[in-house]
């Protein structure tokens, strides 16, 4: 059993090596529409695989992507015209990660219904510190972002980040880490009483979830040229985080790019026909995705892929 | 000044109260934790607004109107919409996670909704806005108004609890839903009435917060915060505690906003949470697991 898995699992790494760099190209082909849908696009398969590695196995539904996402923006605002760009990477996955352990420390020693209710308004929380802050210590709540980069180089570091995420994902998926998640997905009194330390467990991978969130809207910073809190903090950020990873299923680690593209699409179609009811109909799409489709489009096609292999053995 | 603060945020944690036990109900009897009521307590105060502005009815006769209709909406969209997630979950883990979802979608369909209606402009109106006098200092006549029918909905549920039969009943399912059933008491009614009750006291609190403040369509998240972490605060389950907790929250908000900063109130309702975390998760009134 564990050698033909193996075998499988080359093929996927060598497919995945070669579909990144076939990706990678993109912007040599376009530089308007497509590679802006593209980055659209990365950015939340970034973001939604991240989501999955931390709430896909424990079944903690996180609320507060939108909260890491508007860290990392704003680490670029403050930092982007005095450091190199490789140092305020690293500053905002250390922010990333420090907002994301100090949630998990709080809550994440007691059952799941604190952190959802921590995270539900932890973007709020954060827009209205980051207000206060400024008003209070700069004068002006808005920034401007000064950074030289072109959207194909957004574009690249969102796909390192996109790949950087799914080998996490197979990397803990193999180890002791992603075994003990499993166990408490499962079921947590179980996993506490065969010794693992579920604390422990949930607030490492909340702060590598967080980190690279974090990530994502450093490197998305500079598309936005102007921010503030309001658009840094958006709760939209987080709602369709949730909605992607679900649609996609969060179980499996290619589930949440399965569900970004169709996802992505629908958006700018929405937004596009019916601006003043994006919010509206949106909630109508999260719905009838968790009350139709709770396996994810992901657990949709591996079924029916069984369902084809058993017919064909 | 302390006297000011202390009245004032008792004043104000009237309508927390009322929200809180309605979310209190909604998660000890039903078993939903409803992300979405903040957006039922700001599509009351919007009714309110509108009965008032376009009908000249005061926000106190529109409660009559307001609250049942918030009760029947409620009790549909548990019976429509929620039980189905019940009857699909395997365990309380698996309806924890879909309630979330569900409620988390729903809270963007009726804020999308007061959107497109209203947009994102502030909303107030002024009602009963003549000065009252107590303790030596001059409060609103609207939120006096509003905390005393706050108290008197507030004690008519403690009675309608403990001192009727359906009361009884209700508490039954909170404790055990299954023991409930063994003794006939039909769970997925109680449950479908507490979640409705639960809404219509949001409703009635969102109306009588309309009197005195300033809101706008998108609100409805930071008042689902604040009633989630009282509820949290007290106890789950508990409306007493719910209570304590509430006047407990608006105090501290009272405090912050009139010595540090009006727009630090969140950052204060996570601190009472924090402290609650770390030394007392069970909650004021609540039993260690």
């Amino acid at each position: 059993m564990i050698f033909p898995m193996q075998r499988r699992e080359v093929i996927a790494v060598a497919a995945s090596m070669a579909a990144l760099a076939l990706l990678a190209g993109l912007p040599l082909a376009d530089d308007g529409f497509w590679l802006a849908l593209a980055i659209t696009i990365a950015s939340y398969v970034a973001m939604a695989t991240a989501w999955a590695l931390f709430s896909g196995p424990t079944n903690y539904v996180s609320l507060a992507t939108a909260a890491f996402f508007g860290s990392g923006a704003y680490v670029v605002s403050a930092l982007a015209e005095t450091a190199p760009w490789p140092v305020v990477l690293v500053a905002a996955a250390v922010v990333g990660a420090l907002l994301a352990l100090a949630t998990g420390l709080a809550t994440l020693r007691l059952s799941g219904m604190y952190f959802v209710i921590f995270s539900f308004g932890l973007a709020e929380l954060i827009r209205q510190l980051v207000t206060y802050y400024q008003t209070q210590f700069t004068g002006s709540v808005g920034r401007y972002i000064f950074v030289t980069i072109s959207a194909a180089e957004i574009y690249w570091q969102l796909l390192g980040l996109c790949a950087i995420g799914l080998f996490a994902g197979w990397a803990i998926n193999r180890s002791r880490l992603g075994f003990a998640l499993r166990v408490i997905g499962d079921d947590e009194t179980v996993a506490a009483h065969s010794g693992i330390d579920t604390a422990r467990a949930k607030v490492l991978l909340f702060s590598i979830s967080g980190a690279l969130i974090a990530l994502v809207g450093a490197v998305m910073a500079p598309r936005f040229t102007y921010i503030e809190p309001q658009i840094a903090y958006n709760p939209m950020v987080s709602f369709q985080v949730v909605i992607m990873a679900l649609l996609g299923g969060a179980k499996r680690l290619w589930g949440p790019l399965v569900g970004v593209i169709p996802f992505v699409l629908l958006y700018e179609w929405i937004a596009g026909r019916f601006p003043n009811h994006t919010h509206l109909l949106l909630g109508l799409v999260f719905l009838l995705v968790v009350y139709f489709v709770p396996q994810g489009v992901s657990g949709w096609l591996e079924k029916a892929w069984r369902k084809l292999q058993g017919k064909s053995a | 000044m302390l006297t000011t603060i202390l009245v004032a945020s008792v004043l104000l944690g009237g309508a927390y109260a009322l929200m809180a036990m309605g979310l209190t109900l909604q998660y000890g009897v039903a078993r939903i934790m409803n992300l979405a009521s903040g957006e039922t307590l700001m599509g009351a105060a919007f009714g309110s607004f509108c009965l008032f502005t376009a009908l000249q009815i005061g926000p106190l006769l529109s409660l009559v109107l307001i609250v049942p209709l918030a009760f029947a909406i409620n009790w549909a969209i548990y019976r429509w919409l929620l039980s189905p997630l019940v009857r699909r979950a395997k365990n309380q883990g698996m309806l924890e996670v879909d309630s979330i979802l569900a409620t988390f979608g729903l809270l963007f369909v009726i804020e999308g909704a007061m959107l497109a209606g209203f947009g994102g402009n502030y909303y107030s109106y002024s009602f009963l806005a003549q000065p009252v006098t107590l303790l030596g200092h001059s409060f609103g006549l609207n939120r006096v108004v509003a905390f005393g029918v706050a108290a008197l909905v507030a004690l008519g549920l403690y009675f309608g609890l403990n001192r009727t039969r359906y009361g009884t009943a209700i508490r039954a399912v909170a404790v055990d839903p299954v023991a409930a059933g063994l003794v006939a008491i039909d769970v997925p009614r109680a449950a479908a009435f507490a979640f409705a009750l639960g809404s219509a006291l949001t409703a009635c609190g969102g109306s009588l917060l309309s009197m005195f403040l300033t809101f706008n369509a998108s609100m409805g998240v930071v008042f689902t915060m604040k009633a989630l972490i009282i509820v949290i605060m007290g106890g789950v389950g508990d409306p007493r505690g719910a209570v304590i907790a509430a006047f407990l929250l608006a105090l501290v908000e009272t405090l912050v906003a009139a010595l540090v900063d009006p727009g630090l109130t969140l950052a204060a309702t996570y601190l009472l949470f924090v402290l609650t975390l770390l030394f007392r998760p069970q909650g004021l009134m609540g039993r260690r697991a």
